[in-house]
């Protein structure tokens, strides 16, 4: 810039320049965002772990789980009113409570959590009866193809075909990371769908019913695919 | 004494009265626009912070319609300055944002030294930090229209994943939080420069501290050099250097 006075107008366009120097930091950032992301989970997962505020946790990509819910409140349930219905094409519908849910073979894996927004939890050990089993105690009527899954949130719906909800790594999960699944991430008793995106796996699950098509959940009808796969999953049968 | 600030038509030729030791600094439509865009701002973070910060999300839940709103207010935030375009005064303003004067050096010097006093600091209508500020924020709207536009519509440029248009956004997420609180307490710091946007007047005296050169310059400028509110027949920030 010279310094000779000049009129307005006639200076240097620092503004546009601080508007197109931001854009370019913006499409960098994106064009760098693969290796910016490896990089950022390092530091993070390295910062949380000295990190006694919990402040780490407001950072972009945080470890560990973030709280989704479709309504403003969701009731409390426990043992005392917990209640699974199963019903639709079956010939033994039922009602489990959490009593029965717990006296049942219980199975463990240890898989990760991918959400649709971009955060992971990996290595998450989940528990519960599968979900296979269950349908077995019911007796899934030919016409039956798909279930559709409802939550005592009152809103929240989900979906899967009868293949997919036979998969050995589909639980009505009652435990996660080795602890009862607490409210506020969809206890007492949540679905885990663990080859899919965690959308799949609904919170405060309390219905099961065996349709003969497959009903889009609720973020299905908002443009979700209904087939959540996470990427280079097993789609075949025998994962596990 | 009849001063030239403040123009408010789209000719320049229709001269307001001020009020005794008063300026006008801002007309109507800018008024208006920085109105609408502030509240528009406003809705946009109050809404991500209830998307993105866990206790806040479990206390307000409906997290597709908190999305909704989040989304249609960042779509919608440069719209009231792509309608506010029509008024000469705001395009005006814009070109004299988009400008650097010798002085805004100055100014910027001052600012990095931490020299508050004015006299360290000489401004035209608007000070340097004013229009770094402008520019920067322009920029990291549309970064942020851009990576948003990717979350919501997934597969729209497959190149790019989601994953990576998140992180971008988050992170500019915060710096646009933290620059728009600096912007706020510089505001609420300053009273008669609130006043200046709440009814579009201030007091001479002020301008004169906090903005030396606005007048003499708008006077200058008025005197027939050149009419400072012109339509160019060009969008503002947009000539050829």
């Amino acid at each position: 810039m010279t310094e000779q006075p000049r009129r307005r107008g006639e200076g240097a366009p620092v503004a546009r320049r601080a508007m197109l120097g931001m854009l370019g930091v913006g499409a960098a950032g994106l064009a760098g965002a693969p290796y910016l992301q490896s990089g950022w989970e390092g530091f993070l997962s390295a910062a949380s772990q000295k990190d006694p505020t919990g402040l780490t946790g407001l950072l972009p990509n945080p470890g560990g789980f973030r709280y989704y819910s479709v309504v403003g409140s969701v009731p409390h349930k426990d043992a005392t009113n917990y209640g699974l219905r199963i019903d639709g094409l079956v010939d033994r519908p039922r009602t489990y409570t959490l009593a029965d849910l717990r006296a049942m073979p219980q199975t463990r894996i240890v898989r990760d959590v991918v959400c649709t927004d971009g955060w992971r939890v990996d290595d998450t050990p989940f528990a519960g009866v599968k979900l296979s089993h269950l349908l077995e105690e019911a007796g899934v009527r030919s016409s039956g193809t798909a279930l559709r899954f409802t939550c005592f949130d009152g809103a929240y719906t989900e979906s899967l075909t009868l293949e997919q909800a036979r998969r050995p790594d589909v639980l009505v999960a009652l435990k996660m990371q080795d602890k009862p699944v607490s409210h506020a991430h969809g206890g007492p008793v949540r679905l885990y769908v663990a080859p899919m995106y965690f959308y799949k796996s609904a919170k405060w699950l309390s219905g099961i019913t065996v349709t003969d098509e497959v009903v889009p959940g609720y973020w299905e009808e908002r443009g979700y695919p209904v087939d959540g796969w996470l990427e280079g999953a097993d789609r075949g049968n025998s994962a596990a | 004494m009849t001063s030239t600030v403040g123009w408010d038509g789209p000719t320049g030729n229709v001269k307001r009265l001020d009020p005794p030791g008063r300026v006008r600094r801002f007309s109507t439509t800018e008024r208006l626009v920085h109105r609408a865009t502030g509240w528009l701002m406003l809705v946009c973070l109050v809404t991500a912070a209830c998307l993105y910060l866990g206790p806040l999300a479990q206390v307000v839940g409906h997290r597709h319609l908190v999305s909704t709103v989040h989304r249609w207010s960042g779509i919608l935030l440069p719209a009231p300055l792509l309608i506010g375009l029509s008024s000469a005064a705001l395009r005006a303003d814009l070109r004299r944002l988009n400008r650097f004067a010798p002085y805004d050096t100055q100014w910027l010097r001052a600012a990095r030294g931490r020299v508050t006093s004015p006299g360290a600091r000489p401004a035209g209508k608007f000070n340097a930090g004013q229009k770094l500020y402008a520019g920067w924020i322009a920029g990291a709207v549309l970064v942020m229209m851009f990576t948003g536009s990717l979350m919501w519509f997934s597969g729209f440029l497959p190149l790019i994943s989601r994953t990576n248009a998140i992180l971008i956004h988050d992170v500019v997420a915060w710096a646009i939080t933290f620059v728009i609180i600096a912007h706020m307490r510089k505001a609420y710091g300053d009273p008669e420069a609130l006043e200046g946007m709440r009814t579009g007047y201030v007091g001479r005296a002020w301008a004169d501290r906090h903005h030396s050169k606005w007048l003499s310059e708008d006077a200058a400028e008025a005197d027939g050099k050149r009419p400072s509110i012109e339509d160019s027949g060009k969008r503002p920030g947009i000539e050829d250097d």
